[in-house]
């Protein structure tokens, strides 16, 4: 096994999954000459040509549209949006056509599209490149919304979501693009849709978490085992639907629950999983669900260390569950 | 059907076409010049700020002074600009103030909107120039509704929007063509076609042969213009403001251009073209053109000096901006609304208290 970067994972899943089978195209702006603006689709225009690696117009609800025509008629289009704060020309199209093809034709049609967007902060991007719209999508029946937050995970997941029957956002942790590096299958990888994985074990709190944020509480925990807090941290990798069966025997086990994310706290998807615990877990807890959370404002440009969460706020979170 | 044809002023001799030229007076053609080799000296120190991890990005317009500082000229007091990130040169000729530019490249305490955007998204209400977005187009429909808003009280002013050829390919640029002539608003789009969209060549955008002919499907003018020469640009884009100005409509304009640098700090543009096609259009240089001009006319001895001065002053700018404190993390919180809600009390309290 290689060790490789979470992008050059992207890249192999989409490499292994046209080379499988030829239905798989991909499109978006810049996908094919330049290769996306991360380099995600580098090398496949070469090698699969411009019929199935198609450099298309500016146009997100355009490119949304006609990805569901070409899935309706046979086709498997993995589409690119450059950077998932640009994903909302598309919305129309992602919500109320691409999410409700199955339902509105009673499983006549699917429109098995997989989105992949970059997502999320850190890279000094200020607003319109580092927003997390996981919850918009999570809200939407008929989505799979997806994050990877291993090069193992992004490559396994993505070739699950180009194989199956639903349409999937997949959104990538650009802050994690080329800061992490893991050791990934060489050719075929699947990583089960829908299934959650334990980062690492614990005793005494659950820490739920995904995407760039993994890290953030890997830190976090290292941190509180010093202090003799022996914390689980849970990442879903699928958001939606969500392994609650994970996250649900985790919590009963520990009766403490974090949920850290980076989006915005208000609605957010923390706060999907905060009800959930406490409609699940309520007479095993012993602290109530504490959410550490990007703030309720525009992500800012100057201030985004202060924005995102940290290993610390993350810890004092920590503590006060553990103090409640 | 004929395609629009390419005005031009600045002929291949140095000298302009008395038929087209605008007679500007001789202090206007030396602040035209002047503004383009302010441009230019701004770009290039932003990108080694960048490059040398002092500000976070930046968008260069090199190769565009002509259309910013051109269409910039032909803006009046009252005028609205809404501009895309590429035209920090409207603003600027517009009276935008070197110090407030730089201050919003640094985002520190000396940018007037605090941090809150990332270099290139400018704006300064005092001369109407509305901020900047990222997403691509999305000012266009927002210029309509202004000049809806003046026509409604009377007001005898045009509106001027900058995109590049990217951008018509959008949702937001046929809508915003549609009102337009819908409305009969006096609305100027100004495209400013550099032949990419990132890496995407115009002619993969669009299967016309130009983008001014998409105005007539909207019912507009569309019209062709040498967009390095800043003469034409200057001409083309005023007479499409006073039209709009006498209440005659709007205007689609193309400006025929290039951009000889990358599309940002982030990108690399000889994955997508070859140097050969950048070294023809270098040769087409705004600046050196117009210089050569003035030259002629006797009215710039010394360009050297000229660039030498605009990067000194630049220079100063930077020094005086630079080593501002950084923005308060208080400030995170405000302007999210007219008043600050509870939560957003609460999420700042928790914040400066150490305790969230
Ligand atoms: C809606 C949207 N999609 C994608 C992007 C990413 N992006 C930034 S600039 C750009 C190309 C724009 O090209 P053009 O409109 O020709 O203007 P230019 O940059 O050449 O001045 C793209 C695709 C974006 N900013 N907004």
């Amino acid at each position: 096994m290689a060790e490789v970067t979470l992008i050059k994972a992207v890249n192999d899943a989409l490499a292994t999954e046209m080379a499988r089978d030829p239905s798989v195209c991909v499109l978006g702006e810049d996908v094919g000459r330049d290769g996306g603006v991360f380099r995600a689709t580098e090398g496949l225009l070469r090698r699969f040509g411009p019929e199935r690696v198609i450099d298309t117009p500016l146009n997100e609800g355009g490119i949304l549209g006609m990805a569901i025509g070409m899935a309706l008629n046979g086709l498997r289009p993995v589409a690119e949006i450059e950077f998932s704060d640009f994903i909302y020309p598309a919305f129309d199209q992602i919500v109320s056509e691409m999410a409700k093809m199955r339902y509105r034709s009673a499983g006549q049609f699917t429109a098995a599209v997989v989105v992949r967007a970059p997502s999320g902060g850190g890279i000094k991007g200020g607003h319109y490149h580092s927003q997390s719209p996981e919850a918009y999508f999570i809200h939407t029946a008929g989505l799979v919304v997806v994050m990877p937050s291993t090069p193992s995970d992004a490559k396994g997941l993505l070739a699950s979501a180009i194989r199956g029957e639903d349409p999937v956002i997949f959104l990538e942790p650009k802050a994690l693009y080329r800061t992490v590096k893991g050791e990934v299958p060489q050719g075929e990888h699947l990583v089960p849709i829908g299934k959650g994985r334990i980062v690492r074990g614990g005793a005494d709190l659950t820490l739920v978490t995904w995407g760039a944020m993994v890290p953030v509480a890997e830190k976090a925990a290292a941190a509180a085992a010093k202090e003799r807090v022996d914390v689980e941290i849970i990442d879903p990798r699928t958001l939606w639907p969500l392994d609650i069966g994970m996250i649900e025997a985790s919590v009963n086990r520990t009766g403490r629950a974090v949920v850290l994310h980076e989006a915005p706290r208000t609605c957010g998807f923390g706060a999907e999983i905060s009800a959930l615990i406490h409609e699940r877990c309520f007479l095993h807890m012993k602290a109530p669900v504490a959410r550490v959370t990007g703030f309720d404002t525009p992500f800012p440009y100057a201030l985004e260390k202060s924005y995102l969460p940290d290993p610390e706020r993350t810890l004092r979170a920590i503590r006060a569950s553990m103090a409640f | 059907m004929t395609e629009p044809e390419i005005i031009s002023v600045l002929r291949p001799d140095g000298t302009a076409d008395p038929s087209l030229d605008p007679g500007l007076p001789d202090p206007e053609l030396l602040s035209l010049y002047r503004h383009m080799v302010l441009l230019r000296a701004i770009d290039e120190k932003a990108v080694a700020l960048q490059r040398s991890g002092r500000i976070g990005f930046f968008v260069p317009s090199t190769g565009q002074e002509a259309c910013s500082i051109g269409a910039g000229h032909a803006v009046r007091d009252g005028d609205w600009i809404f501009p895309a990130y590429r035209d920090h040169g409207v603003g600027l000729m517009r009276g935008y103030p070197l110090a407030a530019l730089v201050g919003q490249i640094l985002g520190n305490t000396t940018d007037a909107t605090r941090g809150r955007q990332m270099p290139n998204h400018w704006c300064d209400r005092s001369i109407h120039l509305v901020s900047v977005s990222s997403p691509v187009a999305t000012q266009l429909p927002h210029a309509v509704g202004a000049a809806y808003a003046a026509k409604l009280r009377g007001e005898r002013i045009a509106v001027l929007t900058t995109f590049g050829d990217g951008g018509t390919s959008t949702g937001d640029f046929h809508a915003a063509m549609n009102f337009t002539g819908v409305f009969r608003l006096p609305v100027v789009f100004f495209c400013e076609n550099n032949r990419y969209a990132i890496s995407l060549p115009v002619e993969d955008q669009t299967a016309t042969g130009t983008l001014a002919e998409k105005a007539r499907a909207y019912g507009l003018p569309g019209v062709r213009v040498d967009g390095n020469d800043v003469l034409a640009v200057r001409k083309v884009v005023a007479d499409a403001m006073a039209r709009s100005r006498a209440g005659e409509g709007g205007t689609l304009i193309e400006a025929l251009t290039y951009r000889l640098g990358p599309h940002s700090t982030s990108d690399d543009p000889t994955v997508y073209r070859s140097e050969e096609e950048v070294a023809a259009w270098r040769g087409k240089d705004p600046i050196r053109r117009f210089a050569a001009f003035l030259k002629g006319r006797g009215l710039l001895e010394d360009p050297a000096a000229e660039e030498e001065g605009a990067k000194e002053t630049v220079r100063r700018a930077i020094e005086a901006g630079e080593g501002a404190p950084p923005v308060p993390l208080s400030s995170m919180f405000e302007d999210v609304y007219a008043e600050i809600p509870w939560h957003l009390v609460e999420q700042r309290d928790s914040l400066l208290s150490g305790k969230g």
